[in-house]
């Protein structure tokens, strides 16, 4: 059977081998960028976890953290100061965002004004979801810290995060309420009901799971984000008393205790990363699951 | 997604009370007021920066921006913004320069099928982690792991190529290099998911198209898939360096916070966010001016670079949809 080949048979061989081997390499360069990309993540989460986990107790929740130096403690005042300002920022823009998005996917297509006005909404929105953390704080920090609104407070925080949180409320709850048949509607508004009837008790709750979701994603970004708070919110190492004064957050804490030279702080600082870090995970994981079963249903 | 039709406004109103309709209308206009108050909240920060700055503006006009000093003594104070920009646009340039290949790379790995559906979910919803992780934590990471790690890489590109001015300086540990390998971390998911779903975008009958005229898969991908979906990649490298631009907490924690101009990736260097982390608490009088002035710069940077990146994916939108 071995004959020799025709020169031009054996050039096209030639070049097949070549292609497919620059195939295969190709695909191994690419595998080998995922896997790149990966590493970081892994790399966070194990050392977190690693360093984080042997601190782990009810001290740690329950417990004012140590003086410099010192061993012992916890950041419970940090854990009630981050849920606060959470909190807070949850309730200023949650509202606002809630009632833009219904403005853009409920009443926005009456007529052309009204769908240029939606197109700068949601552009004036995916533009405010790019600016900076830090901005944001620098926003809160001019307009109540500086004039002695508020001084450095909780409340100066919670703007703050309510500036970062709104972009995403707004996107996920306009997505949501896409994903309401428009059947539902008329058959509300056949029956009679008016508008906002319709839309608090009909459209609203049919589309209450994305909604959530969404809000929950804010929450977890807001409850890692540091940028903002640090001088707003600045630092405490007391128990939270009012709104209107400084209030321990976890985050400030992490970068508070990072760069002293004492290692008990630093082990606080581990274990506060380990615990935002299980909070983010876990509201990541759980949004995500509750999108899939309400996009499948 | 099917668009929501609005209620029509003139259905059932024979039916309706003239205070239910007083009410409809007024909850409609409520929902305008309120949209329109978030679109306008971007102004409204601008100007309550601007507002603050305006002191810093007229003392030091344009000169701030080529200026290096950074003296807030009472009496003496003197401010210049430029090594904070320097270190802003370097510090980002170099984690694009780490991150756009990668994440090119990593977004081709899961759009086309190189392995079954079911992992590739879990590696995109991995990546999509990696953005979730707060940016003090990578900086704690970075303190603690990052640098160590770096210190010998440092020594060894300071003694073999010491003579390039780029690794001029003995490594002291914080620095560029590490905050601009971190920034690179930090900016890859958004990078690569957004790369991902523009080539997903293509339309398959021109991937078949080229397959059919006998062109390989990576002739294909290199010349066929990413050109028509450049718009979207290019798209979501600027958002990309919106994000590395306005990152502030990991920078602050690994670049040094020196306030100096140095070529050097070994040296310590500064951002504008770093600087504004690190200045605000403590800041009095002309000095919070000088950071609000810094500030609006910065806002005005990851603004252009935002609305840019804004469009493009708009015009990538208008296309496939």
């Amino acid at each position: 059977m071995m004959m020799t080949e025709h020169p031009q048979v054996q050039s096209l061989r030639k070049r097949l081998r070549f292609r497919t081997m620059v195939g295969w390499l190709m695909t191994g360069l690419v595998a080998l960028c995922a896997l790149l990309t990966l590493t970081p993540l892994f790399a966070v989460l194990g050392f977190v976890l690693v360093r984080g986990i042997s601190r782990f107790g009810l001290d740690l929740l329950t417990k004012l953290p140590p003086p410099p130096g010192l061993s012992g403690g916890g950041f419970g005042n940090a854990l009630i100061g981050t849920v606060l300002v959470v909190l807070l920022g949850t309730v200023i823009s949650v509202p606002f965002g809630m009632l833009t998005a219904v403005y853009l996917s409920e009443f926005s297509n009456a007529d052309d004004r009204q769908k240029e006005i939606a197109r700068w909404v949601r552009f004036g929105v995916n533009v405010l979801a790019g600016v900076p953390s830090i901005i944001a704080g620098v926003f809160a920090y001019g307009l109540l810290v500086v004039t002695g609104i508020f001084g450095y407070s909780a409340m100066a925080a919670g703007v703050a995060l309510a500036v970062l949180m709104l972009p995403t409320v707004v996107r996920t709850a306009d997505e949501a309420l896409k994903l309401v048949p428009r059947e539902v509607r008329w058959a509300s508004v056949g029956l009679g009901a008016s508008n906002y009837y319709t839309i608090f008790r009909v459209v609203l709750p049919a589309a209450l799971p994305g909604i959530v979701t969404g809000v929950i994603l804010a929450m977890a970004r807001a409850m890692g984000d540091t940028a903002a708070l640090i001088f707003t919110a600045l630092f405490s190492t007391f128990w939270p008393r009012s709104l209107f004064e400084p209030i321990a957050t976890l985050s400030v804490l992490v970068y508070n205790f990072a760069t002293v030279p004492y290692r008990p702080q630093q082990e606080l600082a581990w274990a506060a990363s380990f615990f935002l870090l299980m909070l983010v995970l876990l509201a990541s994981v759980a949004s995500r699951l509750v999108i899939r079963r309400y996009v499948q249903r | 997604m099917t668009t929501a039709t609005p209620v029509p406004a003139e259905m059932g109103r024979r039916s309706r009370s003239p205070r239910e309709r007083l009410i409809d209308r007024l909850f409609v206009r409520l929902t305008l007021a309120l949209a329109v108050a978030t679109a306008v909240l971007l102004a409204f920060i601008g100007l309550v920066i601007a507002w603050q700055a305006v002191p810093a503006l007229q003392r030091f006009g344009l000169g701030f921006l080529i200026h290096s000093a950074w003296n807030p003594v009472p009496g003496r104070e003197d401010f210049g913004v430029l090594p904070m920009l320097y270190g802003t646009l370097v510090s980002s340039i170099i984690a694009l320069l780490i991150a756009v290949p990668l994440g090119l790379g990593t977004a081709i790995f899961l759009s086309e099928d190189f392995i079954p559906p079911q992992p590739r979910m879990a590696i995109s919803f991995l990546v999509e982690l990696l953005a979730a992780i707060p940016s003090v934590v990578y900086g704690l990471w970075g303190i603690y792991v990052l640098i160590p790690a770096l210190l010998p890489v440092g020594h060894w590109l300071h003694a073999h190529l010491g003579w390039l001015p780029l690794f001029g300086t003995e490594p002291v540990g914080p620095g560029m290099l590490p905050a601009s390998l971190v920034l690179a971390i930090m900016v890859l998911p958004i990078l690569t998911s957004i790369a991902k779903d523009s080539l997903e975008a293509v339309s398959p009958e021109l991937r078949q198209a080229s397959l059919g005229l006998g062109a390989t898969r990576w002739w294909t991908i290199f010349r066929v898939l990413i050109p028509a979906a450049i718009s979207g990649i290019i798209g979501g490298t600027m958002l990309g360096l919106g994000r590395a631009l306005g990152e502030t907490m990991a920078a602050t924690m690994l670049i040094g916070n020196a306030n100096q101009l140095n070529v050097s990736l070994l040296a310590p260097a500064n951002t504008i966010a770093s600087l504004l982390a690190n200045q605000f608490p403590e800041a009095r009088g002309i000095q919070v001016s000088a950071l609000m002035y810094a500030a609006l710069l910065l806002m005005l940077m990851t603004l252009l670079v935002n609305i840019l990146a804004e469009l493009i994916i708009q015009r990538l939108r208008a296309k496939y949809e």
